[in-house]
């Protein structure tokens, strides 16, 4: 248990530059895609999901992990989504109020970040299991790491699609500095079918950029924190845990993990 | 009966590369007609697209430092293949964006020939008619204005003439027209055993029984006709569904194949909103291979099925 109490104190830029490059939600966890498939047909509706799901990431991670000693282990999930949802209608109901364009952009997906599974993700492998400040930051650095994906994701479709970046006509604006010709929107990528191409060719991208840093010598595994390395006699389902909370009170998340790694 | 012996074998002529410039030559019968059809502008975007398609196989294997692979003509015919179903006045970019398109993303990401889950010409095509919409339906050329016969038939207006549309002088995408330069070709490819008829005869019988079903004209020849001459049904039929990567191996599976793509082309045209559906069709049923061929694999001799056992 020594082992990972002191992995437990690896710093809280470590865990947000996790969730940002190395574990990012959408190219290397491949979590939350229905929103990233469907509502990235702009850069600024990337960019909007991204934020509302960062803010609700945040939020649902530091109560839950506050709440983790209390939270029975059999209804942590129905708990969890309490949580979530709640946050979800403050969000939904102030993007309403204060940014009408954006909350009617995004629509039906505001509601369904309840469910997306970056959030509950994180609340089973992450908050249930660590302090407050460690699940803000791994909150932060996922939400962060989700946002880059779809506003990278949203401005390439729009870009190809539109020939739009932000709403400026960027490439007619390039293309009337010297000649006549107007740029042909490639419809396709506001598309569905698009939304596959530009995740598959942005994934491809990230897994090259990786490999060179590989060969390069930078460290860019995971961290593998919490893990003895020993998966024939690892308990948690999932292999998401990285910290295990063993101060946790009787019959709460915690306490359970942590149990389920001495039995193991 | 088929005794295996050691080697020395005989090895067959055909050769992928053989096989692929018996395709392209039973597609030069029509090429020529659609240039002759449509004019100066087809063969520049028949021209234009070929090579945009070798190029492309070309850089792609260079730049992925592999063999380079474009001696197995396969580039060739599907530059063609992708050409003939262009509209005789697209712009040449078009031609352009679809060869790179079919010959990269459909084709060499996949892992090249043989990998491909689907025509890359369809493909392309389909690729094509969703991003530029308005450009690949509009078949205005000198020739002929207004819609193509399938269109007018969809809408009621009168279609051409039936003679006229076998003999392939009507709108259309450049390759689709004529009947009979197609059959041409398809004759010589069957001649020279390149494709045999399961795939093409399922589909185009399972399709006409689908429109004596549903068309709801009955026994009218004169409709059933115009509907196996218009449009791309035989191009379809013959030269794309009968592809060796896209179709299935095994031979009760090339039934099953080609009454699906029957049933779903009649399915497109009757029911649909466009007047045409043999590329959807094809490559619907091009996603459906690998399910064919697991239902319809033969068991092997003196292999019993052993359902009951297993319980």
């Amino acid at each position: 248990m020594s082992d990972i109490n002191n992995e437990a104190k690896q710093g809280s830029m470590e865990v947000f530059f996790n969730g940002l490059v190395k574990e990012n939600p959408t190219f290397v966890l491949a979590l939350g895609m229905c929103p990233t498939l469907a509502v990235t047909t702009s850069a600024v509706n990337g960019l909007g999901m991204g934020l509302t799901t960062t803010a609700v990431l945040v939020l649902s991670n530091a109560i839950i992990s506050l709440l983790r000693h209390i939270i029975p282990n059999r209804v942590r999930i129905p708990a969890f989504i309490v949580i979530v949802a709640s946050f979800v209608t403050m969000v939904e109901l102030l993007l309403e109020g204060f940014i009408p364009s954006l909350y009617s952009a995004l629509g039906l997906y505001i509601p369904l970040i309840v469910v997306n599974c970056i959030i509950l993700g994180r609340a089973e492998s992450f908050a249930s299991k660590n302090p407050v400040i460690p699940s803000i930051f791994d909150g932060l650095g996922m939400g962060l790491g989700f946002t880059v994906a779809l506003t990278a994701i949203g401005a390439v479709r729009e870009l190809l699609g539109a020939g739009e970046l932000f709403g400026i006509p960027v490439i007619n604006n390039v293309l009337g500095m010297f000649t006549t010709v107007e740029y042909v929107p490639i419809s396709i990528f506001v598309l569905a079918p698009g939304a596959f191409f530009v995740l598959a060719a942005l994934t491809a991208l990230q897994n090259r950029v990786k490999r060179k840093m590989q060969e390069k010598g930078q460290n860019v595994d995971k961290i593998q924190s919490g893990c003895s390395s020993d998966c024939a006699g690892c308990s948690d389902s999932g292999c998401a845990h990285r910290f295990v909370d063993v101060d946790g009170a009787p019959g709460s998340v915690a306490d359970a993990k942590a149990n389920q790694k001495k039995e193991g | 009966m088929f005794k295996v012996s050691s080697n020395p074998h005989i090895r067959s002529k055909d050769t992928t590369s053989r096989i692929m410039q018996y395709v392209a030559l039973a597609l030069l019968p029509t090429t020529i007609f659609g240039v002759f059809n449509f004019g100066l502008h087809a063969m520049f975007l028949v021209m234009i697209t070929v090579s945009a398609t070798v190029l492309s196989e070309y850089i792609y294997d260079r730049c992925m430092k592999k063999e380079i692979s474009i001696g197995d003509f396969s580039a060739v015919v599907t530059g063609l293949l992708l050409a003939l179903n262009l509209p005789p006045e697209a712009p040449l970019w078009i031609g352009v964006i679809g060869g790179v398109f079919a010959i990269i993303v459909v084709k060499m990401l996949f892992g090249g020939l043989g990998q491909n889950f689907m025509n890359p010409a369809l493909g392309a095509r389909c690729f094509l008619i969703i991003s530029f919409t308005s450009i690949m339906t509009n078949f205005d050329c000198d020739a002929y204005t207004g819609a193509t016969p399938l269109a007018a038939i969809k809408t009621g207006e009168s279609a051409p003439e039936l003679l006229d549309m076998i003999i392939g002088r009507t709108a259309g995408t450049i390759g689709e027209t004529s009947m009979i330069a197609l059959l041409i070709g398809a004759v010589f490819l069957l001649v020279m055993k390149v494709i045999d008829l399961r795939v093409p005869g399922s589909y185009i019988v399972s399709f006409i029984v689908f429109i004596l079903l549903f068309g709801g004209r009955g026994l009218d020849v004169n409709y059933i006709m115009s509907q196996l001459a218009g449009g791309g049904l035989m191009l379809g039929a013959f030269f794309m569904a009968t592809d060796y990567v896209t179709r299935p191996i095994t031979k009760n599976g090339q039934y099953v194949f080609g009454i699906f793509l029957g049933v779903m082309t009649g399915i497109f045209r009757i029911f649909g909103p466009s007047a045409e559906g043999v590329s959807y069709a094809i490559i619907l049923g091009n996603l459906l291979v690998p399910l064919i061929e697991k239902v319809t694999k033969p068991t092997a001799f003196g292999k019993k099925k052993t359902k009951k056992e297993a319980a």
